[in-house]
């Protein structure tokens, strides 16, 4: 799947690029390819699905805005309609499918409480199903770090610092 | 922080992604009608005020092997979670840990903790280093695995909001 050079890629770009003129440049040198591999294996990246996106990481909170974890149960018969539904939202962030009776797991973000509770109810009327929020009360961890604990991922990982 | 125009017309350039090119900001700079030097200082002033938690690679968990991820749910007792909500989140494993409210009487669990394991008996591993952590202060305890990712974008901010 990945090879030695992209999982250090990984390693190295799962914390932050530089703000510098040219930092895939700069992460380019640290790592010892030129600048146009390093981009070349992005893309590569984000066409085959392994990063889903790159670029800031909004913690939309610190300016007053706020994600909301929320969930509701969907029959089965019509559970792509209501996944279809859910997603049309542009505040929808993410939105999983999980094993439980409450079978929809999706996180609404929005700039402000009132635009994150409008989003919830817009939810409960386009599918016509109940939705049970779950605000976060408090934040105990996030994780900085990629979770790679093969052998050699892990080696890679720390040659990359 | 709270946020000004430019904030709010840089977020909606980058909310997708980065460009991949020599000089990204430069290229977001040139969207949005300024100089690539205005995009770094800003998006500098957000990483400092905690409004970008990163600037990095977003990945797909399944596409690295991680193809377990169960989000596990604990019902703590109140006097006692946040002290074992810190241990949790320290746990290897723990991508995620956050206290939610309840839904009584179908939803119990106040505490969160993402795993991700390559396999769900790893997952249940770490299941169980929560649960002998939690001890007694842990009324019962559930795993949702998740089945599909049905969205994944990220922030994206509601155009005039």
């Amino acid at each position: 799947m990945l090879s030695p050079d992209e999982v250090r890629l990984l390693t190295r770009l799962h914390g932050d690029l530089p703000l510098s003129d040219r930092p895939f440049a700069d992460v380019a040198e640290e790592l010892g390819c030129s600048e146009d591999v390093l981009i070349e294996r992005l893309r590569h990246l984000l066409s085959r699905g392994v990063l889903t996106r790159f670029g800031p990481l909004f913690q939309i909170e610190r300016a007053g805005g706020l994600f909301v974890l929320a969930a509701l149960t969907a029959p089965e018969a019509s559970y792509e309609q209501v996944a279809a539904q859910v997603n049309a939202l542009p505040e929808v962030a993410h939105n999983y499918r999980r094993e439980h009776a409450l079978n929809m797991w999706f996180v609404v973000a929005a700039q402000t409480p009132a635009l994150a509770e409008a989003a919830l109810r817009r939810i409960e009327a386009v599918t016509g199903l109940p939705v049970l929020a779950f605000p976060k009360e408090r934040e105990f961890f996030v994780e900085l770090r990629l979770p790679l604990q093969s052998g050699a991922a892990e080696e890679a990982g720390h040659a990359a610092r | 922080m709270p946020l000004d125009d430019f904030d709010r017309e840089l977020i909606a350039a980058t909310q997708g992604g980065l460009p991949l090119v020599s000089r990204p900001y430069e290229a977001v700079g040139a969207m949005l009608g300024v100089s690539g030097e205005r995009v770094r200082e800003r998006l500098g002033r957000m990483l400092e005020a905690g409004l970008v938690r990163r600037i990095g690679a977003v990945p797909n968990h399944y596409r690295l092997g991680w193809t377990a991820n169960g989000m596990s749910v604990w019902d703590v007792d109140d006097t006692q979670v946040d002290t074992l909500g810190e241990q949790v989140g320290a746990l290897s494993g723990v991508s995620h840990c956050y206290r939610r409210p309840r839904h009584l009487p179908t939803w119990p669990y106040n505490l969160f903790a993402m795993l991700h394991g390559r396999s769900r008996d790893e997952v249940r591993q770490q299941a169980d280093t929560i649960a002998r952590l939690l001890g007694p202060a842990c009324r019962s305890h559930d795993i949702l695995y998740s089945t599909a990712i049905l969205k994944k974008t990220g922030l994206r901010l509601t155009p005039g909001a």
